[in-house]
């Protein structure tokens, strides 16, 4: 009874915490959180790398440091964090209606869920796009070759949108075959009900590395269709808690451009960079700004890591998914990801 | 005074304030709740209201009724959710009907393999949910082979893991004609089997009411179809690429919910005519063979009249699951109205309206059911004279 349940979930999610709350207040949230010593985070259902619990039932990924991030931020403890896990459609609500304090689930970010759903983004922590994995035995090169394909598309995201806007771009046909199930989404592909299966290549990589026996019997086509921003969300309306989230995902950019390690972090402290004294909390300033602790970016590069330890950590070299670092470098290495001055 | 009181302790006025007091007491708490919803939605910053129906919708659907492209409205895209959600319940209900009566007879049979395969097969398909029978369907229809080494079940009809492929006519105004000949022929054989039971009543005598209903029919359209010169020529599916070009399909998500849907609630269907049957005294189907009239009139002139009676009221409630229950296609990716709600709500982020909407299209097509049951449950109802 997956859908009614749903359904009738999504209603009582939706408009229950809707009908019944009160009206927001500026700095509700920023205090809220303080007041009730942990972050309420919202993260994906299970996605490899991204957020998805380890054998230890212990939440990991990269969305998930990001909450992290924020914790170590304001308690000084990485750990003051409790995890919702969200489907694809009970994300936003969740957070319209105050259920989370943040979502961390690689969320894409677009101008109508920034103005007209209510939200406001937090930097980027993940550059992807939307791509096509094929079967290898078919022999395409290119997403242009897919004419009169059937694609096995997920539900509940932009996914749907930009594939119908790639094919129509390009003239060609297409059947979708929509399945709200990841497990059953997948199935119906390998078995071949689909000739290609459409998702941010990012997750075709996790789909690739976890489900088939083989990851070279398939082949991830190489066009990006769509540009996928994944940020972290948060509500309008507290600026405070806006600004700490963007923050706290920056110290972690901001380390790694400065070389600071979980491990060197501590030597970082008598550093004569002025850079590095601000970060850290040497030369205080920027935690009065925020409203925390002076040593809020020391706690966050000390427990959670710098953002690339964090890709390599989940995603990158150092996990099953092995994605190049690509556009998520940071500026100095040719890649987009850049953090203003912390000062 | 004296009169106010009286009123007051009279069982008519206490009933009407009480009444009045409960809904007035339910519009207000409706009311609060709609507002500050709509209150707290503003605050938000959220987007409300439905003028987002107007707006392209920009996905596809996978297979609809109506010619629908990504460049339609929102309002398009569900409206083709919507007959999907008809095609498939309607279909269902028909399926479930024949089978539900044909497993419910068989259960009561004197043959003890029938009677045993019958019961065997009510008791699964009813203590199995429903959504993991879907997925046991589709799972099957996914295990066909794929277009390339499709099995050719009959000439140019095909059967791969993409749905049924069979060869169509090709496109003719003829067709048009020969439609129109086919309802005028549904009304001619309603006639018939109206004549033939007047017939019957006034003379007693038999009137052969299958033969001849059947060839009104089935003749008219025939006929016109041959008339019009419509050309024999089909249009034949033809492996080009992905997949097969041309003629028509049925696909396995459609196929999946078909069957999971019709075998699941003939399961119930055949419930209830047994108790329905049962439910007739045996001293009826004596009495019937006391007048020297055949086991199938009997049943057809003795049992089956008073029998569904019984069964009418509960088989309601069986089709009305039964199309609550199509909204289970999200799980195996049929276009129903749900799936295409969905994403329409994600799209636009309007999730307290999309679902809104579905309630009260749920709402309204189970009314209809409900309606149409209660109108024929009704004329069959015994008349005391």
């Amino acid at each position: 009874m997956i859908s009614k349940l749903q359904a009738a979930a999504l209603a009582a999610v939706v408009t229950l915490p809707l009908a019944l709350s009160g009206t927001a207040q500026a700095g509700a949230t920023f205090d809220g959180v303080k007041q009730k010593g942990y972050v309420q985070c919202g993260v994906n259902l299970g996605l490899y790398g991204f957020s998805a619990p380890d054998d230890k039932g212990k939440w990991t990924g990269l969305d998930v440091d990001v909450c992290r991030a924020v914790a170590a931020a304001m308690f000084g403890d990485a750990e003051k964090v409790k995890y919702t896990p969200l489907s694809a459609q009970q994300r936003l609500p969740a957070l319209q209606s105050g259920e989370v304090d943040l979502l961390s689930r690689n969320t894409t970010r677009t101008l109508t869920r920034d103005t007209a759903n209510g939200l406001n983004f937090a930097p980027t922590n993940y550059y992807d796009g939307q791509g096509f994995m094929v079967s290898a035995k078919l022999g395409l090169k290119s997403a242009k070759q897919l004419n009169g394909a059937t694609v096995c598309v997920l539900p509940g995201t932009t996914t749907e949108q930009n594939v119908a806007d790639f094919f129509r771009a390009n003239k060609m046909n297409f059947k979708p075959v929509v399945i709200e199930k990841n497990e059953e989404l997948h199935k119906a592909f390998f078995a071949g009900r689909c000739d290609a299966l459409t998702s941010d290549a990012s997750q075709l990589a996790a789909i690739r590395a976890a489900e088939t026996s083989n990851p070279n019997d398939f082949l991830i086509l190489p066009e990006l269709i769509s540009k996928e921003p994944l940020s972290p969300a948060i509500r309008q309306g507290d600026e405070e808690w806006t600004n700490l989230v963007t923050w706290a995902f920056y110290a972690m950019v901001q380390a790694e451009e400065k070389g600071i390690t979980s491990e060197t972090v501590d030597a970082a402290m008598t550093s004569p960079d002025p850079d590095v004294k601000r970060l850290l909390g040497v030369t205080a300033g920027n935690g009065k700004a925020l409203g925390v602790e002076e040593n809020w970016a020391y706690n966050i590069v000390k427990q959670v890591g710098n953002y690339g330890q964090s890709y390599e950590r989940n995603v990158g070299a150092g996990s099953k998914l092995k994605m190049p670092r690509g556009q998520n470098a940071l500026y100095t290495e040719g890649g987009i990801m850049y953090a203003p001055p912390l000062k | 005074m004296s009169k106010l009181v009286q009123a007051l302790n009279s069982a008519r006025v206490r009933g009407w304030l009480y009444q009045a007091l409960f809904l007035s007491a339910t519009v207000a708490l409706g009311w609060y709740l709609v507002s500050n919803t709509l209150t707290n939605l503003g605050t938000r910053g959220v987007a409300t209201g439905f003028g987002f129906l107007e707006r392209e919708a920009g996905f596809e659907i996978g297979e609809s009724l109506i010619a629908y492209a990504a460049s339609d409205t929102y309002l398009k895209a569900l409206v083709a959710g919507l007959l999907n959600t008809l095609t498939v319940s309607a279909a269902a209900v028909v399926l479930a009907s024949i089978l539900g009566v044909a497993i419910g007879v068989a259960r009561l049979s004197s043959n003890w393999m029938v009677g045993r395969f019958a019961a065997v097969f009510v008791e699964t398909v009813r203590n199995v949910p429903l959504l993991l029978q879907l997925v046991v369907w589709y799972t099957i229809m996914n295990r066909l082979p794929s277009p390339r080494e499709a099995m050719e079940v009959l000439p140019h009809i095909f059967l791969s893991n993409r749905g049924l492929k069979f060869p169509v006519f090709v496109e003719h105004p003829g067709h048009g004609w020969a439609f129109l000949a086919l309802i005028l022929g549904i009304a001619a054989a309603l006639a018939v089997v109206r004549y033939g039971r007047r017939h019957r009543e006034t003379t007693g005598k038999p009137f052969p009411t299958l033969p001849v209903a059947l060839a009104a029919v089935s003749l008219p359209p025939v006929a016109v179809f041959l008339v019009s010169g419509a050309p024999f020529a089909f249009d034949v599916p033809v492996l080009t690429g992905f997949n097969f070009e041309g003629g028509a399909s049925v696909s396995p998500e459609f196929t999946a919910l078909l069957i999971g849907l019709s075998v699941y609630t003939a399961g119930f269907i055949a419930e209830i005519v047994r108790s329905g049957i049962l439910a007739v005294p045996h001293g009826q189907t004596e009495a019937g063979l006391a007048l020297g009239l055949s086991p199938a009139h009997i049943l057809r002139l003795v049992i089956l009249p008073q029998a569904l009676r019984v069964i009418v009221p509960p088989l309601t409630s069986q089709y009305l699951n039964l199309t609550k229950n199509s909204s289970l296609a999200v799980a195996i990716g049929y276009p129903d109205l749900v799936s295409v709600t969905n994403t329409s709500a994600n799209q636009t982020g309007q999730v307290v309206e999309a679902v809104a909407m579905m309630m009260l299209v749920y709402l309204v097509i189970s009314l209809l059911i409900a309606g149409f049951m209660n109108w024929y449950n009704q004329k069959l109802a015994l008349v005391t004279r």
